[in-house]
């Protein structure tokens, strides 16, 4: 579905990913987990194409997406769920999810618009019930969902999330981890960007861990659980060890 | 039967992607970790962020026996001593072996490999698996062992049971499946010829043998001799024990795990990465292991590998049966012994002349060690109790340092013969072991 290639990228000067290599089957959800700093929200922003990489590749579902416009990224089926929901406030719950349906517009499928919403609607029913309210006006678990749903309106293959549970109450960030993994079950294949690793874990096929713009670990959930240095430095494993 | 068919069967591009990121993440691990690979890349002026492919491997130093040495007990150990579960050596009981080390993650893979390499024989949950491995240091043992396990089948940890127990064992608990080094099947078929029991008397079909080199010649006289089918494998302690490649039913080279071991061929002269299907020295590059990685090492074992996929289903790549060594190393009943180990033995000994022969032989399947070894002449113009003393002495120490039993001789100085060049052979292998 997904394969990356050495990909270097960054901001002006400043080099954030030193030579990236993952891939993410059809069907998978495979998360990044890493400390602040790491690359990993600029990572999701270079599959993007919102970051211009400065070498490497990214191909998506076959095709070299390597450099294409943001929307040309879209268009192929890969739609990203930014960090901190990045919503408009002042427009209504529908208007939010309106815009995401652009790539649809351009397609000039807009009479397939109710029947997306409808889609949304069954996955998210709360954001039925809040449809004409304003997006400022939810609740974080509420917003989150929204910027779920909206990224789902062009009806990607891949998405990508950078921080799902930012910001949100335990029990809230559990309800969100259980709709991502009905996405996965639905056939979606899901990029998790996650600062909270074990509950990122707990639902993902396999993870990499990055530590200043380098991978340094790969392999299934349950052995990034057991390994040790992840334990220590992201699943706080020995802090119970250290206070007994 | 393809016991992790995901992973035995992946397109030779996915291959290449699963390799290229696990080959990155272990450099990062190894630069940050291992101080002797932070040196060797940083003086060869490696920049490990330029690899970037499996190709690029070529650019990075090799490791080396003598390296691994010198890095004893644990210097080439990547992660902290807690995390660490179990520990192997190469063989060498005293002195200086090369000690490995293994996560939890590290044995569970290590598990499933040799499960695959048991599932490729057609070993399943109804199989008897007769272990005769010494369940030790030497990585044979637990590491068929956890693997036999895993697949469901009875494990007979028979271990070094000599050899008439392990027989009454094959034939009361109705043994299906032999693990041993080849030489020791051959030992058990001639034994069971003696006592007189037809090998349909017992319930042996499979046999996986391995530790050892062996002759196509070998495996057909213990198929018929055993009635059995002989599958080969291969590994080595310092990449991680048994699991490293193996035969599958079609017998044609052995697979190798290469989505764990990036394995290359290279002119043990030039150093060159040599072209698939040439013959030269098998290097490793673990790319899974976290308690002891390795860069390139070097094997000293002579092989060729090629990457067409096989009539079984398995895209994995192909090494040929490993035909010989790169350096004076030779196997005896599975321990892998260097002649400068037994010179290293002599020397410790006084009156003892630093020239020595050594004779390997086959008998009735069992290995045979004499080993010539020149004394000062004084010694024969004593009584005979003293140079028998001094015989006795070098037995006792050769085994308890090396693990194995030799048979001495002693012979006057000058006695044994040089070549032209007053060169001295230091070993003679009689057994048939490499001829094809």
């Amino acid at each position: 579905m997904i394969r990356i290639r050495n990909l270097e990228s960054g901001y002006g000067k400043l080099r954030v990913l030193k030579g990236i290599s993952i891939h993410v089957n059809t069907g998978e959800i495979v998360a990044i987990i890493g400390g602040n700093g790491a690359g990993k929200t600029t990572l999701l922003y270079t599959i993007a194409n919102l970051v211009k990489p400065f070498s490497g590749t990214i191909t998506v579902l076959g095709t070299d997406s390597t450099g294409l416009s943001p929307e040309k990224t879209v268009a192929l089926g890969c739609s990203l769920v930014p960090e901190g929901r990045q919503l408009f406030p002042t427009m209504t719950v529908r208007e939010n999810l309106i815009l995401g349906s652009y790539p649809l517009m351009k397609k000039r499928e807009k009479r397939r618009l109710p029947e997306e919403m409808e889609r949304i609607y069954s996955l998210f029913p709360r954001l039925k019930e809040r449809e004409n309210q304003l997006a400022g006006t939810l609740s974080g678990g509420e917003q989150q969902m929204l910027a779920i749903g909206r990224a789902l309106m062009s009806d990607p293959q891949f998405i990508m999330m950078d921080e799902p549970s930012m910001g949100l109450a335990p029990i809230i960030a559990r309800d969100i981890f259980n709709k991502i993994e009905d996405l996965r079950n639905h056939g979606r294949t899901i990029l998790l960007v996650e600062q909270n690793a074990r509950a990122a874990l707990r639902i993902a096929d396999r993870g990499y861990v990055m530590e200043t713009g380098n991978l340094i670990i790969e392999g299934s959930s349950e052995e990034l659980m057991d390994n040790p240095d992840v334990g220590r430095a992201y699943l706080g494993k020995d802090f119970k060890r250290i206070s007994e | 039967m393809i016991y992790e068919r995901e992973n035995e069967t992946r397109s030779r591009e996915d291959m290449e992607q699963l390799q290229i990121e696990r080959l990155q993440t272990t450099m990062h691990r190894v630069y940050r970790n291992v101080a002797f690979y932070r040196h060797s890349f940083d003086s060869c002026g490696v920049n490990i962020e330029r690899i970037k492919s499996i190709n690029d491997l070529a650019f990075l130093p090799f490791t080396t026996r003598e390296d691994l040495l010198k890095s004893y007990p644990y210097d080439m150990f990547a992660v902290p001593l807690r995390d660490i579960v179990r520990i192997h050596s190469t063989s060498g009981t005293t002195g200086k072996p090369i000690i490995v080390g293994y996560t939890r993650n590290d044995i569970n893979i290590w598990t499933s490999l040799v499960t695959r390499v048991l599932a490729a024989a057609g070993i399943t949950n109804h199989d008897f698996i007769q272990i005769a491995f010494k369940y030790n240091l030497f990585t044979g043992g637990f590491g068929f062992h956890y693997g036999a396990e895993k697949i469901g089948a009875s494990v007979i940890p028979a271990s070094t049971e000599d050899v008439e127990k392990q027989i009454t064992i094959m034939k009361d608990y109705k043994t299906t499946v032999l693990v041993s080094t080849p030489g020791y099947a051959l030992h058990i078929a001639v034994v069971l010829k003696e006592l007189n029991i037809h090998p349909e008397e017992l319930f042996l079909r499979t046999g996986l043998f391995g530790a050892e080199p062996w002759s196509e010649n070998l495996r057909t006289q213990i198929e018929e001799s055993l009635h059995i089918k002989a599958y080969d494998n291969y590994g080595l302690t310092e990449i991680i024990g048994p699991g490293v490649a193996f035969e599958c039913e079609k017998q044609c080279g052995l697979h190798i795990n290469e989505d764990h071991f990036i394995p290359e061929i290279i002119d043990p002269e030039t150093l060159e990465t040599l072209p698939e299907g040439e013959r030269g020295e098998l290097v490793f590059t673990t790319i899974t292991k976290q308690g002891f990685p390795l860069i390139r090492y070097r094997t000293g074992d002579i092989s060729s590998i090629v990457s067409e996929p096989c009539q079984c289903g398995r895209t994995l790549a192909r090494m040929e049966r490993v035909s010989g060594r790169t350096d004076d190393m030779i196997i005896v009943e599975g321990i892998n012994v260097f002649p400068s180990q037994i010179e290293e033995v002599l020397l410790r000994i006084e009156g003892i002349e630093p020239h020595y022969q050594i004779t390997l032989d086959r008998k009735e399947g069992v290995d045979t060690m004499e080993i010539m070894v020149e004394v000062e002449e004084e010694f024969f113009s004593d009584e005979t109790k003293i140079l028998e003393n001094l015989r006795e002495r070098i037995e006792r120490e050769i085994s308890s340092h090396l693990g194995i039993g030799a048979e001495i001789t002693l012979v006057e100085p000058k006695k044994i013969s040089r070549s032209t060049g007053g060169k001295l052979k230091h070993v003679i292998d009689r057994r048939d072991v490499l001829s094809k």
